[in-house]
């Protein structure tokens, strides 16, 4: 224990005074948690619109200003012909045609039904798709009031959903992507500190004077995870404060669960870190090997999709992989105030991730070679 | 009977079909200066990792301090001090850290640090430099505190791997005075060294050729038997031999 001390103290001081760590320590869950929610924002919102209305008359005038005043479109332009409004999408001013056909008002009140032309640009997926379904939506809603305008009666046996969006009332992006930046930022840490550190000492020679003394193998491991671990709960709690000071984020749950998994969750990364370590030479490798990795890692984890919606040997691999399991349980306990019951299996995961990962490592170090 | 620290027999350490030490053998005795010589590549470097417990041999045995390196390499690195080639304390520590360090790892107890490090800055006179990073000092003045830390818990026996290497003759000269006195105060000296003046200075030198001890005695025996003026001939008639190109 008393050499657990001098090697703590030793590396403590060497972090402290690397002056380029100590503001990145800072830096990164502040502007990380700036820039990225906004920037990582699936919200569609200003589709560009454009009209061809052929009919002119007042449902026709109706439904624009229905889609108007939706919020999600502005309407750039008006024109004559379907053809001049394709102009418009082929110069990338619009991202949906609608068309109006002439007749469409009394077409309505006299056979009941009438069809409307929608174009959509689909080289933007998201938008498109998205935009296309908004705008059906409001047609639809459209449909129903003139229906009820016209005195006619509802058809029976029309399923009426509602929708509401629990735990994320708005369905707002920012909630769900500020939880998964705390855990970018603990996977930069973990992932990529103990990594570099370890190698650096091998780079520098220095571990071969650490190997020629007595010093135990799990007290050099210890020696280079408490040090980072500690980084990494201060960075974490950085970033929480800047999610609360930014976004009015504030965790749901319990932070005595929120705080647990976080400092199990490192302890494995760390680990992940240290294997890399083990397995590497010089900073270079360790840094491409590392990077392999924690890219894979952040992609599958369902921080940027939905991990249920993968195909199956893909989920395989999202849930052989720490990132997923914390993603999800900080997205329960921030948002949805789940408590440590609720996240047990998560929980237990980590735990494995974190014995397997480091034990891995210890076993791997090898003093004499 | 002298008392051996270091026995060594057939030791060997082959990587794939290339043999870096070759079945050797040789004994040190305690207190003595013993000289380990060899061109580049002569496999010196390879022994002596083995000896400090860094590597494990192929075949033969060898005992360090009473250890044996196949097994109780851990018990051996409790006994001895080793000193790289590649200089290694860390440069971003100050020379006060570095010692702390160091000293702290191998369970020298605290008050005990304290006392040895005034009386080593005072020594060493790097007092005024206590609290400087080590990265800062002149090449002379690191190998001196390398040095001193490599025996700074009082080990039986130190490793210095080419210890000199480009220092300024003058404190090659102060480097020899530092392990005249720890040979005095009872410590073993192992050195691998180029330098053929520094030979002079050693009790007893082995010199390697391509992975073997070729020569092994003392200084003035070495020169008679190679009917040599200086341990520079008698180098040069060994080394000359060797099949194997210097890296």
């Amino acid at each position: 224990m008393k050499v657990l001390r001098y090697i703590l103290r030793k590396e403590f001081r060497q972090i402290f005074r690397d002056k380029t760590i100590l503001a990145m320590m800072f830096a990164m869950p502040t502007i990380q948690l700036i820039i990225l929610p906004l920037a990582m924002n699936f919200d569609v919102k200003h589709v560009n619109l454009a009209v061809v209305d052929h009919d002119h008359s007042s449902y026709s005038q109706q439904l624009l200003t229905k889609i108007g005043a939706s919020g999600y479109f502005r309407i750039v332009a008006a024109t004559a012909s379907f053809k001049e409004a394709l102009t418009y999408i082929e110069k990338e001013k619009a991202d949906l045609v609608l068309e109006i056909p002439p007749g469409f008002e009394s077409n309505l009140v006299r056979e009941g039904t009438q069809k409307l032309g929608v174009s959509v640009d689909a080289i933007n997926g998201t938008k498109a798709a998205i935009g296309g379904s908004y705008l059906q939506a409001v047609i639809l809603d459209f449909n129903k009031e003139i229906r009820i305008n016209a005195g006619q009666t509802k058809p029976s046996g029309v399923i009426d959903l509602t929708y509401s969006n629990w735990f994320n009332p708005l369905a707002e992006y920012r909630f769900y992507v500020v939880p998964a930046v705390l855990v970018l930022l603990l996977t930069l840490i973990g992932g990529f500190m103990s990594a570099l550190n370890i190698v650096r000492e091998k780079e520098m020679g220095t571990i071969e004077q650490i190997n020629v003394t007595p010093i135990r193998k799990w007290e050099f491991i210890l020696g280079k995870l408490i040090p980072f671990w500690v980084v990494g709960i201060i960075v974490f709690t950085l970033g929480l404060l800047v999610a609360w000071g930014v976004y009015g984020i504030w965790p749901v749950g319990s932070f005595v669960t929120l705080y647990l998994l976080a400092a199990v969750y490192l302890v494995a990364l760390l680990g992940f870190g240290l294997l890399v370590s083990t397995y590497t030479s010089n900073q270079l490798q360790a840094m491409f090997v590392a990077f392999f990795f924690v890219m894979i890692f952040m992609l599958m984890s369902g921080l940027f999709t939905a991990v249920e919606s993968m195909p199956a040997w893909a989920r395989v691999i999202a849930n052989l992989t720490p990132v997923t399991h914390f993603i999800k349980v900080i997205r329960m306990i921030v948002l949805k105030g789940s408590g440590l019951m609720d996240v047990k299996w998560e929980f237990l995961y980590l735990v494995l991730f974190a014995m397997v990962l480091n034990g891995w490592a210890i076993v791997n170090y090898r003093k004499t070679t | 009977m002298e008392e051996k620290v270091i026995i060594c027999k057939d030791l060997t350490k082959r990587f794939g079909e290339f043999y870096a030490v070759n079945k050797i053998s040789f004994e040190v005795n305690k207190g003595e200066i013993f000289g380990f010589l060899g061109a580049n590549g002569a496999g010196k470097t390879t022994a002596m990792r083995i000896l400090c417990g860094l590597s494990h041999p192929s075949s033969g045995e060898a005992t360090v301090a009473g250890f044996n390196v196949y097994k109780q390499q851990e018990s051996i690195k409790k006994n001895i001090g080793y000193m790289s080639q590649k200089f290694s304390l860390y440069e971003n520590l100050t020379v006060l850290e570095n010692i702390e360090f160091f000293g702290g790892v191998y369970g020298v107890p605290a008050a005990e640090i304290k006392k040895r490090t005034t009386q080593l800055l005072e020594q060493l006179g790097l007092t005024a430099e206590a609290k400087k990073f080590v990265g800062a000092l002149p090449l002379g003045w690191k190998q001196k505190l390398a040095f001193s830390v490599a025996i700074f818990h009082r080990p039986k026996i130190v490793f210095l791997d080419e210890p000199t290497g480009g220092v300024d003759p003058v404190t090659r000269r102060q480097f020899w005075d530092m392990i005249y006195a720890a040979a005095a105060a009872g410590i073993t000296i192992f050195v691998t060294t180029h330098y053929m003046d520094e030979a002079e200075y050693c009790n007893r030198v082995t010199i390697m050729v391509d992975g073997k001890v070729e020569a092994l005695d003392t200084p003035a025996n070495l020169k008679t038997q190679f009917s040599a003026d200086n341990m520079d001939q008698v180098f040069y008639q060994l080394a000359r031999r060797a099949q194997r190109s210097g890296d």
